[in-house]
C-alpha cells in the first residue's frame, strides 16, 4: 500500500465533471490528494457524495476522470472497487440475515474465498465491537450498531481505501466516540487510506490529516490540516508581568517582529528557527514573568468559512 | 488472525475467480427459502409428478407389475411426445407457483434495505447481480424441471432401447430447451416485478396478475373477433405453443366454428397465431424485463 501511494495519488481528480440531466454537480475538479485520511466537506448539496459515487463507479463522468491508486476510474471501474470499502451514508443492510452472515456475504463478494470470509467477519465485527451481537439479526439492531455493521462491512476484506459517507450520523455520543476511535485506529495503523465525507467539522478534524472542501461542485480548498495549524503558531499573543520593556526589545533583538499592546501585553510573530522556549529563556534573563501565551489556532472550521466565502 | 487481535489487517490470500461469484448469491439465499417449512413441503410436492410419471415409464415396461394391477399397457398413456408435454405442462405450473413463492422478494428486499450500493460498491457488476438473483430461481426450477424431466427420457430410453433413443432425442431437446426458456421467462418476470414493487404481497399479485389478466384479455379478443390471435396476450398458452412446436405436436388449425352473417351459416377455420410469433413474443417479453432490470438495479437512483 505505501508503495501504492508513493507511486500513485490516492486520488487524482483530471478535471472531472458530472452532470445529471442539465444539472451541474461536478465541475471540473482538478488535484492529487495523497493523505492518509482525507476529509471531504461541503455543504448540503455541494457534491460530496456525488463524487464518492462517481469514484466507485455508480455514476458516469460527463467530462474529465480521476484515478485512484493510479486506476481509471472510467475503465478500471472493478479493479478499484476490489481496492475499496464503501460505507455508504444510509441505512443499508441485507434483511432476515445475521451481521455475521451479511458481513460474510460482503466479503465473499469481495472475493474472499467463503472460509476466509466467515473467519474475518467475526474478526470484523469484533474489531468493531458486534462480537456479542453478531448472531442477531440486522432487523433488530440499533441505528449505532447498524452503523458500525456497515463499517464492519466495509473493512472486512481489508480494503486499501475506505470511504466513509458520514460515519457519526444519528450517533450518540459514546458511539460516535468509539466510531471516531476506530477510524482513528485504521488510520494510524498505515494499512489503509481513508477518505471521510461529513458535515461535522469535529468528526473531520479528529480523523484527518487533509480536507478538501467542496462548494458548488468546485474544490473551495485543498490542505493539509497539520500544516494549515503548525503556519498559525507564529502568531503569539502574552501576557507578562515585570520588567521595563528590556523584555520586548529582547525579543526585537532577536528578529521578532513585535507590538506592545498597554503595559503588560505584547503581540509577536516568530521567526523561523525560534521557539517558545527561547521566550521563556529571556523571560527568565529579564526576570520577568509570562502570565500568559496564546497562539492564535486557525480551526478547522475557520478553513471552512474561508472557502465558503 | 485470532478474533482476539483486534487489529485492522489486509486479506493476502488468493482470491476467488471473479466469474463464479454471482453464485455466492444463490447460495446464500438458499439458507433462508429452506428455512420456510411451506416452501420445503411445497418443493417435495413438485416432485410428485415426476415420480408418478417413472411409475408410469415402468409400469409401460413390467408386465408383472400391470398384472398385479390388473391393468393393461393400451389403459396407460403412450410413452411419446405428448407424455412429455404433459410433463412439461404439469411442472411447468408448480414452477410458476414455486417461482411465486420465491422470486418476488428477490430484489424487492435489497430495493427497500438499500442494500444494491453495498453489492455494487464491491468488483461485483450490475450484471453479475441481476445473475446472481436469477440463478436462485433458476436451479431451483431447473430441479423440478427440465432435470428431472431428462432423467425420465433416460429412464425410459434405458428400459425401451437405443432404437427408441434414437428416433426420440428430439423430445430430450425439447425438454431441455423448452424448459429453459419457461423458467428463464418466470425469473425474469419476477425479478422485473420484485425491482420495482418494493412490497412482496404486491409483487406476487403483480406476478399473478400478469400471467392471468393478458390471457383473460386475449380470451376476450379471441370470442369478439372469432379469432385465435388473443393468444399472443397469454404466456402460458406461448410457451405452450413453443413446446408443442420443440416437440414437434405444434398444429395451427384449432378447430371450426359457425358463423351467422346476413342471414347465412357459414364455417370458419380458426388458427393459432404462427409458431414464429409466440417466439417473438416470448422473446419481447424477456428484452423488456431485462431493459426493466437494467434502470431500476442501480446503486443509487438519479433524479433527474
Amino acid at each position: 500500500m505505501e508503495q501504492d501511494s508513493m507511486t500513485h495519488p490516492v486520488i487524482d481528480l483530471k478535471g472531472l465533471s458530472v452532470r445529471f440531466g442539465a444539472r451541474q454537480i461536478l465541475s471540473n475538479l482538478e488535484g492529487e490528494l495523497r493523505g492518509r485520511s482525507i476529509g471531504l466537506l461541503g455543504p448540503n448539496g455541494a457534491g460530496k457524495t456525488t463524487l464518492i459515487h462517481t469514484l466507485l463507479g455508480f455514476h458516469e463522468p460527463s467530462s474529465g476522470t480521476a484515478h485512484i491508486f493510479g486506476r481509471d476510474i472510467s475503465h478500471e471501474a472493478k479493479e478499484i472497487r476490489a481496492l475499496i470499502g464503501y460505507m455508504p451514508e444510509r441505512d443499508a443492510f441485507i434483511a432476515k440475515m445475521s451481521c455475521v452472515q451479511f458481513v460474510r456475504l460482503m466479503a465473499e463478494l469481495s472475493g474472499l474465498p467463503a472460509e476466509a470470509a466467515l473467519e474475518r467477519a467475526h474478526e470484523a465485527l469484533f474489531y468493531v465491537g458486534l462480537g456479542e451481537a453478531r448472531y442477531r439479526t440486522l432487523d433488530t439492531y440499533s441505528l449505532g450498531m447498524k452503523q458500525l455493521a456497515k463499517l464492519a462491512q466495509a473493512i472486512v476484506h481489508g480494503p486499501r481505501l475506505i470511504i466513509l459517507d458520514e460515519p457519526t450520523n444519528g450517533l450518540d455520543p459514546p458511539t460516535r466516540q468509539r466510531m471516531i476511535r476506530l477510524i482513528r485506529e485504521i488510520r494510524d495503523g498505515g494499512r489503509a487510506h481513508i477518505l471521510l465525507s461529513s458535515h461535522l467539522l469535529r468528526d473531520v478534524e479528529e480523523c484527518c490529516e487533509e480536507i478538501l472542501v467542496l462548494k458548488d461542485g468546485r474544490i473551495a480548498t485543498y490542505c493539509n490540516l497539520e500544516e494549515e495549524r503548525r503556519a498559525n503558531l507564529k502568531f503569539l499573543e502574552m501576557e507578562v508581568r515585570g520588567g521595563d520593556g528590556a523584555f520586548a526589545e529582547a525579543i526585537g533583538k532577536l528578529g521578532c517582529e513585535y507590538a506592545l499592546v498597554g503595559e503588560r501585553r505584547i503581540k509577536l510573530v516568530l521567526n523561523e528557527g525560534i521557539e517558545i522556549a527561547d521566550l521563556y529563556r529571556i523571560a527568565q534573563e529579564q526576570r520577568v514573568q509570562i502570565r500568559r501565551l496564546n497562539y492564535k489556532k486557525d480551526s478547522l472550521e475557520d478553513i471552512f468559512l474561508k472557502a465558503m466565502e | 488472525m485470532a478474533v482476539y487481535e483486534h487489529t485492522y489487517k489486509q486479506f493476502e490470500g488468493e482470491l476467488t475467480p471473479a466469474w463464479s461469484r454471482f453464485l455466492i448469491i444463490p447460495r446464500h439465499a438458499y439458507r433462508s427459502v429452506f428455512q420456510s417449512k411451506l416452501f420445503t413441503a411445497f418443493f417435495v410436492l413438485c416432485m410428485v409428478y415426476p415420480l408418478v410419471a417413472a411409475i408410469l415409464i415402468y409400469l409401460h415396461h413390467n408386465t408383472q407389475a400391470l398384472g398385479i394391477f390388473q391393468l393393461e399397457v393400451k389403459q396407460l398413456l403412450p410413452i411419446d411426445a405428448s407424455f412429455f408435454q404433459i410433463y412439461m405442462v404439469v411442472q411447468g405450473q408448480f414452477s410458476f407457483y414455486l417461482n411465486l413463492l420465491v422470486g418476488p422478494p428477490l430484489i424487492s428486499r435489497d430495493v427497500s434495505n438499500n442494500a444494491l450500493p453495498l453489492y455494487l460498491a464491491r468488483p461485483f457488476s450490475q450484471s453479475e447481480y441481476v445473475m446472481g438473483k436469477m440463478s436462485v430461481l433458476l436451479i431451483l426450477l431447473s430441479l423440478i424441471t427440465w432435470i428431472p424431466g431428462l432423467l425420465l427420457f433416460f429412464f425410459q430410453a434405458y428400459l425401451e432401447g437405443a432404437g427408441w433413443f434414437t428416433s426420440n432425442l428430439h423430445i430430450a431437446g425439447a425438454i431441455l430447451i423448452g424448459s429453459w426458456i419457461w423458467i428463464i421467462l418466470l425469473a425474469l418476470l419476477s425479478l422485473a416485478i420484485s425491482a420495482w414493487v418494493k412490497w412482496r404481497l404486491a409483487a406476487s399479485a403483480a406476478l399473478f396478475g400478469l400471467f392471468f389478466i393478458p390471457a383473460i384479455f386475449g380470451e376476450m379478443i379471441n370470442q369478439l373477433f372469432m379469432t385465435r390471435i388473443g393468444k399472443l396476450f397469454n404466456l402460458t398458452a406461448l410457451s405452450n405453443a413453443v413446446w408443442a412446436g420443440l416437440l414437434g405436436t405444434f398444429t395451427r388449425e384449432v378447430g371450426t366454428v359457425r358463423v351467422r352473417s346476413g342471414g347465412r351459416f357459414s364455417t370458419v377455420t380458426l388458427y393459432d397465431p404462427p409458431l414464429w410469433s409466440s417466439w417473438m413474443m416470448l422473446g419481447l417479453v424477456c428484452i423488456a424485463c431485462l431493459l426493466l432490470l437494467y434502470k431500476k438495479v442501480r446503486a443509487y437512483e438519479v433524479v433527474k
